[in-house]
């Protein structure tokens, strides 16, 4: 079962990368890639958190959001390139 | 298939190994499957060496440590693997250097990078496209060409071409801004990632102690040894190596030193994915942009920003949108069909830049058996392979490799000897 459709990221890959020892969603989206796609875990964070915390036996609740990187959604260098001051 | 769940097979494997080395390994029975936070080993009440900090060098120093047949060793980090600088870092690996020592290093390290996938077991993905330097100037040219000619010297096959050579390797470039560029097909670039969990698990698997979400809260002299208090409890350690990059400094007030390195704010952005188009890793020397293509298809790239103010040298780790508007207007200068490419992230890490611009090695000035390992100014991932090869044999009482001798610590102190050749080519 996909959870991460940008990136391809499985159920089983976040189950395997749980079993590795990695159980916060920082460390299981640098394991596993989820999250650094076009999408940026908009998403699938919430899929992968309810996976891990399936996976690892831990509330849900205790799980933190991984760092949100700017821009807030994809956006053209060209657009960018035009509010630089030269 | 992303990177890493590509290398899940391997690392499995090599898991598995850890496991059943760490049985029979008392310093470490209860190790977990790997070094996450909530997996971590009970900490030791002793080491014979701690090593503070587990990005690349740490766990680099810790994996050769125990490849020399060294026994309890701890590295402990205050975050997660990749948390730092290792994991911030673009992922470039470059043998083209001003100074004959560097240019070696870092031929002796691309030789580490090489064949660490097969010796480690893990997908690094690497890629040998080569490095780019483009050149505004004359002066810019004379400096690479002096450069170029060290290189050759040293058997690196780089070569000064012209702006038309230039953009027959990459059609995409806009040269005319470009009076020459300099080309070394030899150097790459790779995944920072997998190298850290590669070295992590190879050090376990020879019952090294990884102690990640482990913060040093004080260390003092007891004796013979160091005493280390952490968030996770307390031990002592014989000697004591400070691999903890720009906060390196933190570190050593700690324990009652002091060094003088400060970390500078760089940031990087990646694209969406692209068809791979973009051969060797390119750079402009006057501006600092660099950008190169990730096996995954994504470009990756930063560019200097004039350093800002920070007077209290803390670790500044927010993202700007001057640096995503002066990256794009470059990149867009540099290849204008970029120009619908699309940024989906942006990050920032920090250079860990010493006065002089070269690394800080060997005891930390006033205070013996414990080490420093910092201000690598930004080249420290691609250099850790070799430095800390290097580092471990001089831990175990070897013949110190001559970079002890030039990149001492209380150089900055003594004024004594005169100042061996400074790195200029520094990017980014």
């Amino acid at each position: 079962m996909i959870l991460c459709r940008c990136e391809d990221v499985t159920l089983a890959d976040v189950q395997r990368a749980v079993k590795l020892g990695y159980r916060d969603l920082e460390e299981v989206k640098r394991y596993t890639g989820f999250g650094t796609g076009p999408c940026q875990g908009k998403e699938c964070l919430r899929e992968i958190a309810c996976a891990i915390a399936t996976a690892a036996g831990r509330d849900p609740a205790t799980l933190a959001p991984f760092t949100s990187r700017p821009p807030l959604s994809p956006t053209e260098l060209g657009v960018l390139a035009a509010a630089s001051r030269k | 298939m992303t990177p890493s769940s590509r290398s899940s097979a391997p690392a499995a494997a090599s898991v598995a190994a850890s496991a059943s080395a760490s049985a029979s390994a008392s310093a470490s029975a209860s190790a977990s499957a790997s070094a996450s936070a909530s997996g971590s080993p009970a900490l030791p009440a002793h080491a014979e060496v701690a090593i503070l900090g587990a990005g690349v060098m740490g766990l680099a120093i810790a994996y050769n440590l125990a490849a020399r047949g060294q026994k309890r060793i701890v590295v402990l980090d205050a975050h997660y693997l990749a948390w730092g600088a290792s994991g911030r870092n673009g992922g470039g690996v470059r043998q083209q250097w001003s100074t004959e020592m560097n240019v070696r290093l870092m031929q002796e390290s691309m030789e580490i990078c090489a064949h660490f996938a097969e010796e480690m077991g893990i997908n690094v993905w690497m890629r040998r496209g080569g490095y780019l330097f483009l050149a505004r100037t004359d002066a810019a040219v004379a400096r690479l060409t002096r450069n170029v000619a060290l290189q050759n010297r040293c058997d690196l096959p780089t070569r000064m071409i012209t702006p038309d050579e230039a953009q027959a390797l990459v059609p995409e470039l806009d040269t005319a801004p470009f009076v020459g560029a300099c080309y070394n097909a030899t150097d790459g670039i790779v995944f920072p990632w997998p190298f850290l969990w590669g070295y992590a698990r190879a050090a376990q698997k020879r019952a090294v102690t990884i102690r990640t979400g482990t913060e040093v809260t004080a260390i003092e002299r007891r004796g013979d040894d160091f005493r280390i208090a952490t968030s996770a409890g307390t031990l002592t350690a014989g000697r004591v190596v400070c691999a903890a990059g720009a906060w390196s400094p933190r570190i050593a007030r700690l324990v009652g030193g002091a060094l003088p390195d400060r970390p500078v704010r760089h940031e990087i952005l990646s694209t969406e994915p692209l068809k791979p188009f973009l051969k060797p890793m390119v750079s402009v020397i006057e501006s600092g942009l660099y950008v190169s293509q990730s096996l995954r298809g994504e470009l990756v790239g930063g560019v200097s920003l004039p350093e800002e103010d920070n007077p209290d040298g803390e670790v500044r780790l927010g993202a700007r949108l001057e640096f995503l508007t002066t990256m794009a207007r470059g990149l867009t200068e540099l290849m204008p069909r970029l120009g619908h490419v699309k940024v989906v992230r942006q990050w920032a890490g920090p250079y860990d830049v010493s006065p002089d611009g070269d690394p800080i090695v060997g005891t930390l000035p006033g205070v013996p058996g414990f080490y420093v390992v910092c201000g690598f100014g930004g080249h420290g991932f691609m250099m850790a392979p070799v430095v800390a090869r290097h580092y471990a044999a001089y831990l175990c009482g070897e013949a110190p490799h001559p970079f002890f001798d030039a990149w001492r610590a209380d150089r900055f102190t003594t004024g004594g000897t005169p100042a061996p050749a400074r790195e200029e080519m520094t990017i980014g």
